[in-house]
């Protein structure tokens, strides 16, 4: 299913065909006054030289030489150019993505991989064959435990990504659910205490994010049991999947929204990006989006078809499980590339990477007078420090040394105001590392 | 299959059987003839509180998922648990071991307005008429 432009004698042929004179002839059900009678304001054709003088243009706009330490629920990570070789065949980079099991076993059956491999990674039973981005599939996931428990009111961890609950308020804004914010402690991770306090019978989800906003990693076993105590679903979102290579799977959790990035996705403009719904079985028909299943032909060979269609939109209408009822289905394809390509081995040294790289940089960051670790636990690529000074001034002398610096937490977080959030995964070398640290101490002694 | 006369039934292929102010509730072979093979159904908590005219239970076959509408006001007693391993039961037993929920009515005089067995079976003679038409 190519995707092929249409000559004008092709189409006065396809128009002839039906019995109409030309394409506008087609619109003539939508009432007079609502049709647009001029052409669209675009810019003409180009010839072949001028788009691509226009293309290099854009590409000589491109920041390079640049070394980054902001993550912030998007990581640079190591892509091989085999999955852009694979992905970049016309068959996945410019078909719309066909579903008809007769025709489309490659498609289904790269769907069905890449959903047993997020299984495999999260713990969980069932997958789905991709939501938008992570947002979209933790909130995605509190809708499906509103529709499971049948109950208004959510518990979020505010170490929850803030964009990721900027997501969720607006999807709670006109749906009847009460979003409310839950704590952290001294620790960085969610308030125990704060939440067994808001828990109550009414509470569909608590959902927290594990490694959280901070780089804590949360333990969520108990606070599994204290949500499933109150007839309470949890849900744990993760921003950064790489480091389900190496932390203890989510196995506890009801429902677990994952942004896939962190998988053979460049960071590019902020996307796009893939995210992902797992869970249990048992709830497999209240999971939103698509889903591939394996299954046997007339012959008993083994095949592959989407199922459980019958609750999405295209069926169901206004009472589909779901209103996003598409997938990312070439970025889902790049992800199980990627995946295969590292394999169990590569993946798991790719995340230690991670973590001996973030390691050291904090390391060398503590060595500077007046930097300070905030919290104490354990993380994967990303940790919080305290500076002595504004993040954003810091910030701003890095960039001179082409250094893109650490999120700054306070424009999230009222409350940490001369906090960063530095990230550092496989891709950083360590002289990259030492400058980062060098240009850090240099910010801090400049005069104010 | 005949339908029995001792039940009510709705215009949306509901069946409601009442006896000392407990009624059971289910499709009717219309329904699940036009449904084809059921293969989940979702039923609502016991205890939980039917609305005449409100959805409370959904049937999925292959082809849909349909919304079940309740016949008549009332609490819910009992759910048929045996459909979650054998939903096919409502294709073979519609009026029998594929009933859907029992409940507690609440103005059993409700009944009086739907449809008796040969009011029924002439509105689906209609319907299929219509289909063909």
């Amino acid at each position: 299913m190519r995707y092929l432009p249409k000559s004008p004698a092709e189409r006065q042929e396809m128009l002839a065909a039906i019995g109409v004179k030309s394409v506008e002839e087609l619109f003539t059900s939508i009432p007079e006054q609502f049709r647009l009678k001029r052409p669209l304001n675009l810019p003409g054709p180009m010839s072949e030289a001028e788009v691509i003088g226009y293309f290099q243009d854009r590409a000589a706009e491109n920041s390079v030489g640049y070394t980054s330490f902001l993550g912030a629920g998007v990581y640079s990570h190591l892509r091989s150019v085999v999955t852009d070789a694979l992905l970049q065949r016309g068959e996945f980079l410019t078909s719309y993505t066909p579903y008809q099991a007769e025709i489309t076993q490659g498609t289904l059956q790269a769907i069905f991989e890449f959903q047993t491999l997020m299984c495999q990674l999260t713990g969980q039973e069932v997958a789905n064959a991709s939501m938008y981005d992570g947002s979209t599939a933790t909130t995605e996931a509190v809708l499906m435990a509103e529709r499971i428990t049948g109950k208004r009111r959510v518990l979020v961890a505010r170490s929850l990504h803030p964009e990721y609950r900027d997501v969720l308020r607006t999807y709670a804004k006109n749906s009847g659910l009460t979003v409310e914010e839950v704590p952290f402690t001294a620790s960085g991770t969610l308030d125990g205490t704060a939440l067994k306090a808001s828990l109550r019978d009414d509470v569909c989800a608590v959902v927290v994010q594990s490694p959280n906003f901070f780089g804590a990693i949360e333990d969520l076993g108990p606070l599994a049991e204290a949500a499933h105590g109150a007839g309470a679903l949890l849900v744990a979102a993760a921003t950064e999947a790489l480091s389900l290579a190496v932390v203890k799977p989510p196995a506890e959790a009801d429902i677990v929204a994952l942004e896939g990035q962190s998988f053979g996705l460049p960071p590019s403009y902020g996307g796009p990006f893939v995210g992902v719904v797992a869970s249990r079985e048992k709830f497999v028909r209240q999971m939103p989006g698509r889903l591939a299943g394996q299954t046997a032909d007339q012959d008993g060979r083994r095949g592959f078809v989407l199922t459980l269609a019958t609750r999405e939109q295209h069926i169901r209408r206004e009472k589909a499980t779901s209103n996003i009822c598409t997938n990312q289905a070439l970025c889902a394809l790049a992800a199980t590339m990627h995946l295969c390509l590292l394999g169990k081995e590569g993946i798991r040294e790719m995340a230690e990477q991670n973590i001996a790289k973030a390691r050291f940089t904090l390391s060398e960051l503590e060595k500077i007078p007046g930097v300070k670790r905030t919290f104490p636990g354990p993380f994967f690529n990303e940790f919080t420090v305290e500076l002595p000074r504004s993040v954003k001034i810091v910030n701003a002398e890095l960039l001179k040394s082409k250094i893109v610096g650490p999120y700054v937490l306070g424009s999230a977080y009222p409350e940490l105001t001369k906090h960063a959030l530095v990230c550092v995964t496989e891709t950083t070398t360590r002289l990259q590392i030492e400058q980062f640290a060098a240009g850090v101490r240099a910010a801090l002694q400049q005069p104010l | 299959m005949s339908y029995p006369t001792q039940f009510r039934y709705t215009k949306e292929h509901e069946w409601i059987d009442a006896k000392g102010g407990i009624a059971t509730i289910g499709i009717t072979d219309y329904a699940q003839h036009e449904l084809g093979d059921v293969v989940f159904v979702e039923l609502p908590a016991v205890g939980s509180s039917l609305i005449t005219g409100k959805t409370f239970s959904s049937v999925e076959s292959v082809k849909a998922v349909s919304e079940i509408y309740a016949p008549a006001s009332g609490q819910v007693t009992e759910a048929n648990s045996t459909l979650q391993n054998t939903p096919e039961s409502i294709n073979s037993d519609p009026h029998g071991a594929g009933w859907l929920v029992k409940v507690k009515l609440a103005n059993p005089a409700e009944l009086n307005s739907l449809m008796d067995a040969a009011a029924y079976e002439a509105y689906i003679e209609e319907k299929k008429k219509e289909a063909s038409a």
